[in-house]
């Protein structure tokens, strides 16, 4: 990439820390580590239906099976039947309701994973069915709601749309997502002294995971130790999920006193684990004859399955993105999960934010079809910040409108745009049967936590007398690079070299009561508390080195491996280490925490309004497909990508995240389809079935660009901005060509090659 | 002694399991169990790859398989190498391990090491990259820095290790034994001493009820040493394939021979690279699915299928031979010895289609294989096969006579798409509605046309550049 990047520190585009451990094998999972002596192996035991009350459990023949040590149901927790993320009454095994098929009904342990699999097929569950709901229409009808509907309003909405020259509603829909994470959930729980137990988890929330653990053991936090060095992918998968599945490993460990292994094999992975909420929008929109949107009135109903779970956020999210980059003035939008007996959905990468955004794309292509405009013109005409458009959202925060006319302008270009349009309107004019289409898409996309006090982190960061460094932070790493890059933020404030960084796992017994590694903030968050953990260390040094020099502290620069009185290259200099051990002659601590909260954010949810985000990040991308009209198949034949990631802590890995995410968004919209039969059971339950992106899936022509010049104007950590989620949502670039190569405004998602000529047909 | 040890090259080092190991044992179980890590199960049925292992055959090739669905008692005789295995001998991790780390080709992590031992095969097999890396998922990066590496990847030119002695074998476990015929009346004999025994081939449907629904099988008769079932040869009529030649095989040759070539296309999509290291043909007659990738284009060439037993062999059409859903025609002690692909008439029209989600590694929603052929203007044959529209593979009869004798013109392929309605009878499932198969099926119709009407225009998305 730029060649004028530093070659280390903050902005390298340095590899993840690990790819040669990932490459060789010897990067350690949590099912790598050899098993201790005596460990036991755990299955679950899950429901066939998705409604009805546990009437009998027929364990003999299970429990007179080969190897199987214990059978533990909901009576044999000592704590809380409640694994509950967010609020409670959420059971580890259902007592005796059973609310969704899929759901844990009792674990068998035996000595070897086989034995406890067959087990586990043995028991057979009585369960009394009751009337299941399986839709979102059905739940919204019974008014059945883990999220009641609640509402964000500006203006007045009734009178806006009566007073607008042109109306229109509209209803469509939106998938869920399975994670498909490469590595199911698994947990490792060892039983130690006086109560505790160690878990090994493969989590995005270690500190949930440890309240989890505690809550269904019935112990205080302090007994429980929840570690993970990494996940083999994660995407949102393994926060809530994580913790419950970390609960049961323990609760084995603790009734038996021998080490547990729960891992997931896939199919009950995807059976009994959420994925992201499918959504109905139901919306009415007025405008004028030059696309001008200036009213909207929307209901975004997410199926939430069972329980609540983390719903209550991804509704929040939806509400928050659902005008996306775009000024609405008078505008009401609703949002609401409702309760199925389906699984309980959860995170996934955006959170929301993508099925927000869907809805104004939906409004944009519809007003624009029945304005005879294209797409983009009319989603340029209501930019926020634009053309006279107010820059402030729904809720009172204000966006950078320069930099959403800046993403789209600079993707436009990139992509060719006009010079295409016209070789794609000339191949159509001549296929018989093919296809092609232009579609674009850009983003706006709030970054902090909705839930206000996660956003916060710790970090412990230890010098030792040699000059090495320890590093430990709340964030968890799931491929992201999260660990890398704030290594690199710990040693551009030391001024070593990385390799004196060592990257050691996320322990909550090391920096204790941590948000969970999500809503895009790992850097933002962690960066800023390391940063200030070795800050506090550096500054200590400063003081030690600035009275040996008998200079000011001030002065003293740490550049190069070394301690430079006044200017790096100096004739005055210490080694870092030696100055290290001089510290520690001089009785100095060189151990810190450092801590980090958000500044500047607030949330009022009943009024529905405030500054929830700490700033905006900002993309654009133009996708090109071609569609069979025969068949419904489709291919993205090329993807131009313009993200706004600040100025990047490493552009290698940022690139990696906008790739990768933008591949994964494409397979939410397109490939990936999520079907339950009649009777509530997910049928699509492993690769064989649900299919996520290849690499022919992959556009053939694919460019992306970080913005330029762009430093993040809230204070971020080394004026870089997250990455995680937003280029997600650059992905619906890829369905809006589609709707463009076939002449629609509307598409039901994911646009499988059936909905795609469904829709064809339909349009006749 | 009751039977042999089970034996084969780890990483070029010989290995012999104890006595009463489980030959069915996945090699993905057993490599994770004695502590080679390195391998990982990402889905345990065959489809993400994490598990790639590669099979050092004699001569070189490299074969990937996945790990998850080989067994044990399959291995013997054969030489594997895991990602363990490609350090060189002072330890230093192999180019193609540097090059993917030092190109940002790994993010989580999870999927790299099957990703590095495919393509440590790709880099001497050669090939399309998309059709190297169809057999394995990666969920983080988009696969983007990974292409760029399969596109510069280098043969390191090692040899392939000495094999074990594949002796004739029989292994047992408790409540198991393995049989590793090395002749055909061997394998008679033993098929009509066990009719209830599983027939093993490539194991890639069998593999999953071991890997993913831990079945345990009591007896399996393996059809790996039997030479007579790995025969493959191209006369100028036809192709003759022993039952158990992996695809990899056939899709080699397929490629070489003239009139295959759109079946070797169509195999080049059927499962992945590991997958067709291992499933064979046989296979999939003899599973006789409804959706069988590999078999509308068999009932379109007119193959027939040849089955051995003690009694002596007989030859029947495929047509015949597939029964019904999931049935077909083998009598007690028969197993399929082979089947004979007669060489597509150069000037027919013919055209193998697959409609699923994905491109790559799907299986069909909708498969066909579409034979014309046209005599003085007018279609003197029609062999119209269609997969996935109803209980068993089979041909088109209404829609074929709505063409036979008419000018290959919209209005024909308009009236066999009309009668193809007649002859289809698909159900909707998590592929597809019986509504979209219809249409789909008519669609392929229409698609032929257009392949033979405007063969300078791309028919096809994948045609598209």
């Amino acid at each position: 990439m730029d060649g004028s990047l530093p070659r280390r520190g903050a902005g390298a585009a340095l590899r993840h820390d690990s790819a040669l451990k990932h490459t060789t094998g010897e990067a350690r999972f949590a099912d790598d580590a050899s098993e201790a002596p005596g460990t036991l192996h755990a299955a679950l035991v899950l429901s066939t239906i998705p409604h009805g009350t546990v009437t009998a459990l027929h364990l003999d023949e299970a429990r007179a099976m080969e190897g199987v040590v214990a059978i533990l149901g909901p009576r044999d927790i000592p704590g809380k039947n409640d694994i509950a993320a967010a609020g409670s009454g959420e059971p580890l095994f259902a007592d005796p309701l059973v609310e969704f098929a899929g759901q844990p009904l009792a674990m068998v342990l035996a000595t070897t994973r086989d034995q406890a699999l067959r087990a586990a097929a043995a028991v057979r569950a009585e369960i009394a069915p009751l009337d299941p709901v399986l839709s979102i229409e059905a739940g919204l009808e019974r008014q059945q709601y883990v999220v009641a509907p609640q509402t964000m309003r500006r203006g007045d909405v009734a009178a806006a749309l009566a007073a607008a020259p042109r109306r229109m509603e509209a209803e469509f829909r939106a998938g869920g997502q399975e994670h498909f994470y490469l590595e199911g959930q698994i947990a490792v729980a060892t039983p130690g002294e006086d109560g505790d137990i160690a878990v090994v988890s493969s989590t995005q929330h270690p500190s949930e995971g440890q309240h989890v653990v505690a809550r269904v053991l019935g112990c205080d936090y302090n007994r429980v130790t929840v570690t993970c060095r990494r996940m083999g992918g994660g995407f949102g998968g393994k926060e809530s999920n994580a913790s419950w599945v970390a609960a049961a490993a323990a609760l084995g460990a603790r009734a038996t006193g021998r080490p547990v292994k729960l891992r997931l094999a896939r199919r009950a992975d995807m059976i009994a684990t959420g994925k992201r909420h499918p959504f109905l929008y139901r919306w009415t929109a007025g405008f004028d004859g030059s696309g001008r949107i200036t009213a909207l009135r929307a209901l975004l109903a997410a199926d939430g399955g069972w329980s609540l779970d983390m719903s209550g956020g991804v509704v929040f999210r939806a509400i928050t993105h659902a005008v996306n980059c775009c000024d609405v003035p008078d505008v009401e939008i609703t949002g609401c999960a409702v309760k199925t007996n389906t699984v309980s959905h959860t995170a996934f990468r955006g959170f929301g934010g993508p099925q927000g955004a869907l809805l104004m794309e939906d409004v944009v292509h519809r007003v624009a079809a029945a304005c005879g405009l294209p797409p983009d013109v009319v989603r340029a005409r209501n930019f926020l910040g634009s053309g006279g458009n107010s820059d402030e959202l729904p809720y009172g925060q204000k966006v950078e409108g320069d930099l959403i006319a800046r993403v789209w302008a600079e993707a436009k270009r990139d992509s060719e745009w006009d010079r295409r349009r016209g070789e794609i309107a000339a191949f159509n004019a001549r296929h018989p049967t093919l296809r092609r289409g232009l579609g674009s898409m850009v983003l706006s996309f709030g970054i902090s936590f909705g839930i206000m006090h996660l956003n916060q982190a710790g970090a412990l960061v230890h010098v030792y007398t040699d000059g090495s460094i320890r590093l430990n932070h709340g964030g968890t790493e799931m491929g992201q690079g999260l660990f890398i890059k704030i290594a690199q933020v710990v040693s551009d404030v030391f001024g070593t070299d990385l390799e004196r960084v060592a990257i050691t796992a996320t322990s909550t017994a090391e920096v204790p009561n941590t948000a969970p590694t999500a809503a895009s903030t790992g850097s933002d968050l962690n960066g800023w508390a390391a940063h200030n953990a070795a800050m506090t260390i550096r500054d200590r040094m400063a003081d030690v080195a600035a009275t040996r020099w008998g200079i000011a502290p001030a002065d003293v620069v740490f550049a190069d491996n070394r301690v430079w009185a006044e200017r790096a290259g100096s004739n005055r200099f210490l080694e870092f280490g030696e100055l290290a051990k001089l510290c520690f002659l001089e009785r100095v601590s060189l151990s810190s925490t450092g801590y980090y909260r958000t500044p500047d954010i607030h949330w009022d949810p009943k009024a529905m309004r405030g500054n929830p985000f700490f700033y905006f990040s900002y993309g654009a991308a133009v996708s090109e497909v071609v569609v069979d009209t025969l068949t419904g198949e489709h291919r993205c034949l090329r993807t131009d990508i313009v993200q706004d990631c600040g100025r990047s802590l490493n552009p290698a890995v940022d690139r990696g995240q906008i790739e990768g995410a933008f591949v994964q968004g494409m397979g939410w919209l397109t490939c990936e389809e999520l079907w339950w039969d009649q009777g509530g059971r997910l049928r699509t339950v492993g690769p064989s079935t649900y299919k996520i992106p290849g690499s022919r899936d992959v556009p053939p022509a694919f460019s992306v660009r970080l913005l330029e010049g762009a430093p993040a104007r809230s204070e971020t950590i080394f004026r870089s901005k997250a990455v995680g989620e937003p280029p997600l949502l650059l992905a619906i670039s890829v369905a809006n060509a589609i709707k463009d190569a076939i002449g629609v405004e509307g598409l039901d998602l994911p646009a499988t090659p059936e909905r795609v000529l469904m829709a064809i047909r339909a349009k006749g | 002694m009751i039977g042999t040890f089970i034996a084969f090259t780890l990483n070029g080092r010989p290995v012999t399991l104890p006595a009463g190991t489980s030959p069915t044992t996945s090699v993905l179980d057993w490599l994770r169990a004695s502590g080679l890590t390195g391998t990982k199960e990402g889905c345990a049925e065959g489809d993400c790859g994490a598990c790639t292992v590669v099979l050092e055959e004699a001569g070189g090739a490299r074969t990937p398989i996945n790990g998850c669905l080989a067994m044990l008692g399959q291995m013997q005789g054969r030489a594997i190498r895991t990602v363990e295995g490609l350090r060189g001998p002072d330890g230093a991790p192999h180019p193609i391990q540097r090059a993917m780390a030092e190109s940002d080709g790994t993010q989580c992590g999870f999927c790299t090491p099957g990703i590095v031992m495919t393509a440590w095969a790709h880099a001497r097999e050669g090939g399309e990259v998309h059709e190297a890396l169809a057999g394995n998922l990666c969920r983080c990066t988009g696969y983007r820095p990974i292409l760029e590496v399969f596109e510069t990847l280098a043969d390191d030119g090692a040899p392939a290790p000495a094999l074990p002695d594949p002796a004739p074998a029989r292994f047992e476990a408790p409540g198991q034994v393995f049989h590793l015929p090395a002749t055909l009346p061997e394998l008679l004999a033993l098929r009509a001493a066990h009719p209830e025994a599983w027939l093993l081939a490539g194991g890639t449907d069998l593999g999953l009820r071991v890997s993913d629904h831990r079945e345990k099988p009591p007896a399996i008769i393996c059809l790996l040493n039997v030479p007579e079932l790995h025969r493959l040869e191209a006369t100028s009529g036809a192709i003759e394939a022993g039952a158990a030649v992996p695809y990899a095989r056939l899709l080699a040759l397929f490629r070489r021979e003239a009139g295959f070539g759109p079946y070797a296309a169509l195999l080049a999509r059927l499962g992945s690279r590991q997958i067709r290291g291992l499933g064979t043909l046989g296979g999939n007659l003899g599973t006789a699915s409804p959706i069988g990738d590999a078999l509308p284009p068999l009932l379109a060439l007119g193959a027939t299928v040849t089955l051995a037993s003690q009694a002596g062999t007989r030859t029947l059409p495929v047509a015949d031979f597939l029964l019904g859903y999931r049935k077909n025609a083998l009598a007690p002690g028969e197993v399929i010895l082979s089947v004979t692909l007669p060489r597509p008439v150069p000037d027919a029209l013919f055209a193998c289609e697959k409609i699923s989600k994905r491109h790559d590694q799907d299986i069909a929603t909708v498969g066909a294989a579409l034979l014309v052929r046209i005599e003085g203007g007018m279609v003197a044959e029609a062999r119209l096969a269609f997969g996935g529209v109803g209980p068993t593979v089979a041909r088109a009869a209404r829609a074929e006579a709505a063409l036979i004798g008419r000018a290959f013109d919209e209005g024909a392929v308009n009236d066999a798409a009309e009668a193809l309605m007649q002859d289809i009878a698909p159900l909707s499932d998590w592929r597809g509605t019986a509504a979209y198969r219809r249409l789909v099926a008519q669609g392929l119709l229409r698609r032929l046309h257009l392949r033979a009407t405007q063969p300078d225009m791309p028919a096809d998305i994948m045609e598209v550049v």
